[in-house]
């Protein structure tokens, strides 16, 4: 499944109303699109381009900016092993290499069994207890080679999935109400953004329209 | 050793396991300067924060009462909060929002109503996913508890807030950067001057953006008053600051301590604090103020927490991010890690940020891995130089925005302090350390 369900295209709506300007919620959409399908796919990709008000391209474009937002299928958890600095000194390297020994994969890659993606990361805010990982950005803790091959053990076979939602943000909490953005402010907005894009249109098929008489002018007619 | 008897103003509530309830949260005076400000009139409140020379918590260290006065006065105008916390080694905003996470929206709620902002939005990494819950929780819980929505505890002022998750983007913690994102962008940093967001922000309308540290000191700053912060610390940097210490000492983690009155040899060695270097060892080197900083050396340990202090001194407090490289630190190692980052981070826009900072990392693994010559050094200063003419400090900019001039800091630091391990890594063709 690719498109949104009508429960997750419910909340897709919600989420699209909360901002004044819709292209807000173009990234809490590809989140919502990860929880449903652990990935973006292109179906999905589609619909919020439809839901946000842009083309497909723009939503790929602006998802390939970010390294939480997958266009290719990920593993079912994503193991983030941070690298950088603090870690580092607490011996990430170390651990990371032990992780792409024991998973069978470089990072970047997911396993044979599609269970884990590795990843190589950078600083995850979580410094003081390194080597800092995370599973679906849920941390848990520095870990030695050691608890690391029990985490992978526990993922298998399923003993975190209490604990450890599948992608998406927000997975287990939803705004439950309270004031949305001021509806008449919004369509006032709307309306006044709407009017400058027509502007904006108005002015570049006038402003083609010369140019094509210029040409027109100079070589004599255009072709159906 | 100092450790100041100032009162902990953001970290009041952390130690309690359900500080991040609502119920703990009103048992400890929560929403009462939230209560307080909607009894001032907004020039009153702001007045506050600006008495209390508050400097903003987020890297730049500008005085939030002077950035509120720079809004300009429009019908629509927005407040954003830079929840993006990603400069390596920093850590402090990650413990406001998952330990106290009401706190933080009550200062968006008294910033909100001084400037007379009516939506407002939380901008958090997206990697926080236990922090987005948090907060999201808390504004329902707020919203249910008559604290944000329409005519908030009956005071005619309404406020929407939205909490709204980042992708994992650096860059985007860049304060224009981080709108573009808001506005479901690729996070492209804006150029400036001509426009601060200040002037022209989330879809071109004036917006005030500030730290999650900056606003959870607002609760504390209303009920108090601004003298009360100001009287705290020393010269320009008032107050108590959020420090995030990691690497080599026994006790990382964030505390919270009085600025200009405790040293950074304070932070590293108290007991209550850092506990000492790992091991018993020395202190080689450390990064002051998150990995944009130059690097100090132990000569420089007894310089107090403030930002002039060390900003006189040649590197920044930054964001806050202390990080503790001991003797057994390759520092040719460290310095390519950094380097590194900045290589995988730099959004792409300017050439010398994009192509310096590729160069760099390159050269710099060479080095660490055995194959680098003794002109890389010379040639790694004048890339580095490239990127930022002169390598003075604070750095001179060619780039839209300071990850540019800042990708120098590290590689130009290593290189001063640590000639000789350079070098030992050409002679022997390994690294030394390994
Ligand atoms: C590359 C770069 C990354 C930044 N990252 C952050 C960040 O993660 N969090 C933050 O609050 N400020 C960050 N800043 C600073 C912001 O641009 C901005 O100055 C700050 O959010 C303003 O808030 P303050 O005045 O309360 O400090 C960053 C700046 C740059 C140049
Ligand atoms: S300096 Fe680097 S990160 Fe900043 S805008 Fe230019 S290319 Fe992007
Ligand atoms: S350096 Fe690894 S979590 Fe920050």
């Amino acid at each position: 499944m690719s498109r949104f369900s009508p429960e997750m295209a419910d909340r897709a709506r919600a989420l699209v109303a909360l901002y004044p300007e819709p292209r807000s919620a173009l990234i809490p959409l590809c989140h919502l699109a990860q929880e449903q399908d652990g990935w973006l796919q292109v179906d999905a990709m589609e619909e919020i381009a439809e839901l946000v008000g842009v083309t497909p391209a723009e939503v790929r474009g602006t998802a390939s900016f970010y390294d939480m937002l997958h266009t290719e299928p990920v593993g079912r958890y994503v193991v983030s092993v941070c690298t950088n600095i603090a870690c580092l000194l607490g011996g990430a390297e170390e651990l990371l290499a032990h992780a792409e020994a024991t998973l069978g994969v470089r990072a970047g890659g997911t396993t044979a069994d599609g269970v884990i993606t590795l990843e190589d990361a950078e600083c995850l805010a979580d410094c003081d207890r390194t080597p800092c990982v995370t599973v679906n950005h849920r941390y848990v803790g520095g870990l030695s080679p050691e608890a690391f091959d029990q985490l992978v053990d526990d993922l298998r076979a399923g003993r975190r999935a209490e604990e450890i939602p599948p992608h998406g943000t927000l997975v287990r909490v939803r705004r439950n109400g309270g004031l949305r953005a001021d509806p008449s402010r919004v369509a006032a907005e709307r309306a006044a953004m709407a009017e400058a894009q027509a502007a904006r249109a108005r002015e570049k098929a006038a402003r083609e329209q010369r140019e094509q008489e210029a040409q027109g002018g100079a070589g004599g007619g255009g072709g159906s | 050793m100092a450790v100041t008897d100032a009162p902990r103003i953001v970290t009041a509530r952390t130690a309690y396991e359900d500080s991040y309830t609502l119920e703990r949260f009103l048992a400890t005076g929560g929403y009462e300067g939230l209560r307080k400000a909607l009894s001032m009139t907004p020039e009153a409140v702001a007045a506050e924060v600006d008495a209390a020379s508050l400097l903003g918590r987020g890297g730049a260290g500008f005085p939030a009462g002077r950035k509120w006065s720079m809004l300009r006065k429009d019908p629509v105008t927005y407040l954003v909060v830079n929840g993006d916390e990603s400069e390596p080694a920093t850590f402090k905003d990650h413990l406001l929002v998952e330990r106290d996470p009401h706190q933080l929206i009550e200062g968006v709620l008294i910033a909100a109503y001084a400037l007379q902002v009516t939506q407002a939005f939380i901008y958090l990494r997206g990697e926080f996913a236990l922090g987005l819950e948090r907060v999201q929780q808390a504004l329902n819980e707020a919203y249910d508890h008559g604290a944000v929505g329409t005519d908030i505890f009956g005071s005619g002022f309404s406020v929407d807030l939205v909490v709204h998750p980042g992708a994992g983007a650096y860059i985007c913690g860049e304060e224009t950067a981080l709108l573009e994102s808001l506005e479901g962008k690729r996070g492209f940093p804006r150029i400036k001057p001509p426009f601060f967001p200040a002037v022209i922000g989330l879809y071109g309308q004036p917006t005030v953006v500030n730290n999650v540290e900056t606003m959870s000191n607002l609760p504390w700053i209303v009920l108090n008053g601004g003298q009360a912060f100001a009287g705290l610390g020393g010269g320009r940097s008032a107050g108590t600051r959020l420090f995030a210490l990691s690497g080599h000492v026994k006790r990382p983690g964030t505390y919270e301590v009085e600025m200009v009155k405790t040293t950074f040899r304070d932070l590293i060695e108290a007991p209550v604090y850092g506990g000492g270097v790992t091991g018993g060892r020395e202190v080689k080197a450390f990064i002051p103020g998150g990995v944009s900083a130059p690097w100090f050396g132990p000569q420089h340990l007894d310089l107090p927490l403030g930002q002039d202090e060390v900003g006189e001194a040649g590197s920044m407090l930054g964001s806050g991010a202390i990080t503790v490289m001991d003797s057994t630190t390759c520092m040719v190692r460290a310095a390519w890690r950094v380097t590194k980052f900045f290589a995988r981070e730099s959004c792409g826009q300017c050439t010398p940020c994009r192509e310096g900072s590729g160069w760099l990392e390159r050269i710099m693994r060479r080095i660490e891995h055995g194959g680098g010559r003794e002109e890389d050094l010379e040639l790694l200063l004048d890339a580095c130089d490239n990127i930022s003419p002169g390598l003075r400090w604070p750095p001179q900019q060619t780039t839209i925005c300071v990850l540019g001039p800042s990708i120098p800091s590290s590689i130009h630091s290593a290189i001063d302090m640590f000639r000789d391990e350079f070098l030992l890594h050409v002679k022997e063709g390994r690294c030394p350390f390994a």
